[in-house]
Formats: structure tokens, C-alpha cells, sequence
């Protein structure tokens, strides 16, 4: 396995994160799924450079990026929550009341 | 490797944090009514930091660039010059919440708190010197500033905002990363100054450039420059006003400090990719922001825009050589003064149960207050870059750097577009002057808040005098890079 099998490996996953946060139009839940794989494809392309180059700082930046994620994931469910309460719906096409 | 005395140069930081947790205990034991304490805690706080801040600068010794933690932290001219505008504008900030935060009857602890963690966070963004520092930074202010926009949590306006908010605001930073990570990959470093160095060495550059465009897709989503301004309407609009004030003024200079280190610091050597980039987000930001302004008939949707505009013509100053980072760094201090006033002028505007957050709520505002009147004169006045006033020194500036550069036919767009944008705020002062009152609503703001927004509008005409001096800060910050 080459570093550039890891690199499209991640490139992969980012593209499918990306094309489910602009594609689903149902649910916020699998919006916030999507962000944790964007974060996830990014630590693989950090952790192939960082055996590629032989350097260490790649690696330490994984650990701060995943939990930067738990932290994130805290909040975005915790707003999803919030909206869930209100709206009794986690639809995307429902948060509409905002526009102009 | 670390020592203790490196902790002397990060005292400000420290003193925000410990800031941080006092506010978030005091909270607990605070009732909705009362508060006063946790808004002089927090202004203790800031003015602690101030000091210490401004300590090294007195006397006669000047401050040497020192790199600290193994390089991961940075306290530099420029970042102190930034940090004394972010605690300035934090004060203006704080008092004015307190206002709202009682009128809607939603006073906590924890809104303060928060605050001040944001504000942590743009301190880091400011004095981070390694791509680690910087996203800490980044994310601390940015996970601050996702809680506080929900933070009326029975609004469903509120809430939508802030999902809308974190959502994009998510994308930004996995754009972000990912771009630092191609920079990594083709620089093995993540230090500015190694990554400069790195690329200043390498002959193919296809890598970073690669890495670049979603670097520069992170940030000019952080300054909320077109076309990656989608949020920031709505995330005005519907966030609380006292969170609308604050992320619309400190976290801008944060952001600016942001793009200087990465842009400027440390992908200098690929300066020819990135100036086109820059200028096309800088004239659509421009042209977008002016635009669609004209249409809105909702005032903090309206500075939305006005703020997608502003940040055109900031990004313009980054083409402009090193004369053009310190009339970017002018504007964007001079921006977040203005606009911390505008918001405050809707939150004194407010009162019990009512928002003044239509135009039409602005109607005759002349007759039924005619200082306050007189003082959103001075605001928008300046917003639009009228002389005297301070907002049009600040074009000014940044429009001579670019032109220096030769960049003609960018400072004619600039400038027309300005001109076009200027409809809108006349359109304002028109609506306050000429038009009849429907209401005859008291302002009911306490004397304190009123007479610190007259402070910060006539600020807008007194920094007249202080212009000399404050753009000789921003020169001397660019230089001493």
C-alpha cells in the first residue's frame, strides 16, 4: 500500500461526506453523520503523511481533531435537540424560516 | 523544551480562562434579575488581560517577537495591537448584552461564560503560530459561537440559525483541515515559519497550491466573504441581538489575524495562486454584500450584508503589499467598532416584549429621540464612508494600497460598488429623519448602556484625531512580521 492509495482512499470518503451534506435533503441526523466522516477522511490523510514523512506532528494533530469532533458532535446534537423539541421533525427542508 | 517562564508571555490568555470559569460558577448562584456581578466579573476580567497585555509595550524596551511552546504560540506586535482592539470592543460587547439579556429575560451565567471562551479562542487565533494552535483557536470560538446563537433555545428562529450555523460552519473546518493536511503533506511541517521556509525551498509547488484552495475556502467562510456568505444573513438574523453584536465585531478580527498568519505568514511563497482567489472573493463579496442589501427590509439582515461587503474590501488590502496588511488591519478594527455600534443601537432601541429590528421601527426616529437619532446618523454614516467619519479613512486606505499595486480596475469596482451600497444607508437616515413615527415608544434603556453607545458613536467622528497614531500601530504590527 503506497501513501497514494491512502490519499485517494481519503479523497473518497471526503467527496461521499461532501455529496451527503448538499445531497440529503431529509434528515439532519445524517447531515451530522456526514461532518463526522469529512473529520474522519481528513485524520487518515494526516496519519498517511505523517508515516510518509516519518514526522510525529501528524499524528499529534489527529488526536486534537478527534476531539475536536466529540466536542462538535456534543453540541450539533445538542442544537438538534433543541429543534426537535420545538419542531417535533428533524426534516432539512423544514428550516426554512430563515431566507432573503 | 517548556519552562515556566514561558507562562509569563501567555498571562493575558491565562487570565481570560481563569476569567472564564469564575463567571461560569458565579453563574450557578445568580438569579435572573440580578447579574450585575457576573458583567463586572467579566469586565474585571478583560481589563486584568488589558493590563497585562499592554505591560510589556511601557517604558522604553520594545517588545521582541518571542515563539513559545515549542513554536505552537507566537506573542508578537501584531497580535498584542489586535488583542487591546478585541478587549476594547469585548467591553462595548458586554454592556450592551447585559441591556439585552434583561430586557428578554434570558440573563445567565452561562452566556457570559461563553463569551468569554469565544474570546479565548480569537486570542489563540490571533497568537497561533502552528496550523494545531490556529484550528484550536479557531474551533473554541467557533463551538463558543455555535451555543451562543441558540442560546434563546425557545426561539425556533434562534435554533434554526445555529444549526444552519454549525452545519456550514462544520463543512468549513473539514475544507480547512483538509487543505492543511495537503500543506503538510508537502511541506512536513505545520509551523508558519517552517512551512514558509519549506515552500520557499521546493521547486513544484502543485501540492500546497492543492491544498491552498480549501485553505482559502475555510477562511473566507470564518470572514463570511461571498460566495461563501450563505449563513451569515440568517445566522444574524436569527441569533439572539446580544450574540448578533458579538459575532459580528471580535471574531472578525480573529479571522483576520487567521487569514495574515496563514496567507501572509506562512503561504507567502505561493503568494502569485492566491492574490486572483483573493480578489475574486474580494469583488464578489463586494458586489454580492451591496447588492442584496438593497432589498432587505430587516435591519440585522440588512448589516448582514453590509458586513459581506466590508469584508470585500478588507480582503482587497491583502493584494496590496505590506501597506495593504496594515490598511486591512485598520479597517477590520475600525469595522468592528462600527458595527458593535449599530447593534447596539437596536438593543437600545429595544425594550420589553419589542425588537427594533425592522427599518420601520427606525420611522421618525428624529422626533421621538433626537440624540439617539443624531448618533445612528454618525453609525451608518460611517458604515457608508462619509468623510469625516472614520469608516471613510478606512477605504481610503485600503483603496490607495491597492492602487499603489496597480490595481485599477478592482478600485473602480470597489469603489462603485461602495457608492451603489451607500443607497441603502441613506435610505436609513432617510426613514429616521423624514418619516412620520408610528410608535411613540419610550427608550427604556438604563443610563449606563446609553451613555457608552453615544461613547462608541461619537468614537466614530472623535478617532479622527487618533488615526495617525492608530495606523502607525497597524504599519509597525505589519512590519515587525
Amino acid at each position: 500500500m503506497s501513501l497514494i492509495h491512502y490519499l485517494v482512499l481519503a479523497g473518497i470518503l471526503f467527496v461521499i461526506s461532501l455529496a451527503g451534506i448538499f445531497i440529503n435533503r431529509r434528515n439532519v441526523l445524517i447531515l451530522l453523520m456526514s461532518i463526522e466522516l469529512m473529520l474522519l477522511a481528513v485524520n487518515i490523510n494526516f496519519i498517511a503523511f505523517s508515516s510518509y514523512l516519518n514526522d510525529i506532528q501528524g499524528q499529534v494533530f489527529v488526536f486534537f481533531i478527534l476531539t475536536v469532533a466529540a466536542a462538535e458532535a456534543a453540541i450539533g446534537l445538542a442544537i438538534l435537540v433543541v429543534i426537535f423539541r420545538q419542531r417535533r421533525s428533524l426534516e432539512v427542508d423544514k428550516l426554512n424560516e430563515l431566507k432573503g | 523544551m517548556f519552562g515556566w517562564s514561558e507562562l509569563t508571555p501567555v498571562l493575558p490568555e491565562l487570565i481570560i480562562l481563569a476569567t472564564a470559569c469564575i463567571v461560569l460558577i458565579l453563574g450557578l448562584f445568580t438569579t435572573h434579575e440580578k447579574g450585575g456581578l457576573l458583567v463586572l466579573t467579566s469586565i474585571a476580567g478583560v481589563v486584568f488581560a488589558a493590563i497585562a497585555t499592554a505591560k510589556s509595550h511601557m517604558g522604553t524596551q520594545e517588545l521582541v517577537k518571542q515563539v513559545l511552546f515549542n513554536g505552537n504560540f507566537v506573542r508578537d506586535y501584531m497580535g498584542d495591537v489586535l488583542k487591546v482592539a478585541v478587549y476594547f470592543i469585548m467591553l462595548f460587547v458586554f454592556i450592551y448584552s447585559k441591556q439585552y439579556l434583561r430586557n428578554k429575560n434570558i440573563f445567565k451565567g452561562e452566556f457570559f461564560a461563553l463569551m468569554l471562551f469565544g474570546l479565548l479562542g480569537i486570542m489563540i487565533m490571533i497568537s497561533g503560530y502552528n496550523y494545531i494552535t490556529l484550528y484550536l483557536g479557531l474551533e473554541l470560538l467557533a463551538l463558543s459561537s455555535y451555543a451562543l446563537v441558540a442560546y434563546d433555545r425557545d426561539n425556533a428562529q434562534s435554533n434554526e440559525s445555529a444549526m444552519k450555523y454549525f452545519i456550514l460552519g462544520a463543512i468549513a473546518s473539514g475544507m480547512l483541515l483538509y487543505g492543511m493536511s495537503m500543506i503538510y503533506g508537502a511541506t512536513g511541517s505545520l509551523q508558519i515559519d517552517q512551512i514558509s521556509a519549506a515552500i520557499g525551498q521546493s521547486q513544484d509547488t502543485m501540492l500546497v497550491v492543492f491544498g491552498l484552495v480549501f485553505v482559502l475556502v475555510g477562511v473566507a467562510f470564518k470572514l463570511g466573504a461571498a460566495p461563501f456568505h450563505m449563513w451569515v444573513p440568517d445566522v444574524y438574523q436569527g441569533a439572539p441581538t446580544a450574540t448578533t453584536l458579538f459575532i459580528s465585531s471580535a471574531p472578525k478580527i480573529a479571522a483576520f489575524a487567521f487569514a495574515v498568519r496563514i496567507l501572509g505568514q506562512s503561504l507567502d511563497g505561493v503568494f502569485a495562486q492566491w492574490q486572483h482567489i483573493i480578489a475574486v472573493i474580494a469583488l464578489l463579496s463586494i458586489i454580492i454584500g451591496n447588492l442584496f442589501a438593497l432589498q432587505q427590509t430587516n435591519i440585522k439582515r440588512l448589516f448582514a450584508y453590509s458586513t459581506i461587503s466590508h469584508i470585500g474590501f478588507m480582503l482587497l488590502g491583502f493584494l496590496g503589499g505590506e501597506e495593504g496588511y496594515s490598511a486591512s488591519m485598520f479597517y477590520i478594527i475600525t469595522y468592528a467598532l462600527m458595527s458593535v455600534a449599530g447593534f447596539g443601537m437596536i438593543i437600545v432601541l429595544s425594550c420589553k416584549g419589542f425588537e427594533a429590528e425592522n427599518i420601520s421601527d427606525f420611522k421618525g426616529l428624529n422626533q421621538r429621540n433626537g440624540w439617539f437619532a443624531f448618533m445612528m446618523l454618525l453609525i451608518v454614516a460611517s458604515m457608508a464612508g462619509f468623510p469625516p467619519l472614520v469608516g471613510f479613512f478606512s477605504k481610503l486606505y485600503v483603496l490607495k494600497a491597492v492602487v499603489d499595486q496597480g490595481f485599477y480596475v478592482l478600485a473602480s469596482i470597489a469603489v462603485i460598488f461602495a457608492v451603489i451600497g451607500s443607497f441603502y444607508y441613506l435610505k436609513l437616515i432617510k426613514v429616521m429623519y423624514f418619516d412620520e413615527s408610528e410608535s411613540d415608544q419610550e427608550i427604556t434603556a438604563g443610563f449606563d448602556v446609553k451613555s457608552i453607545l453615544s461613547f462608541n458613536a461619537l468614537l466614530q467622528l472623535a478617532l479622527l484625531l487618533f488615526i495617525p497614531s492608530i495606523l502607525g500601530y497597524c504599519i509597525k504590527a505589519i512590519e515587525s512580521l
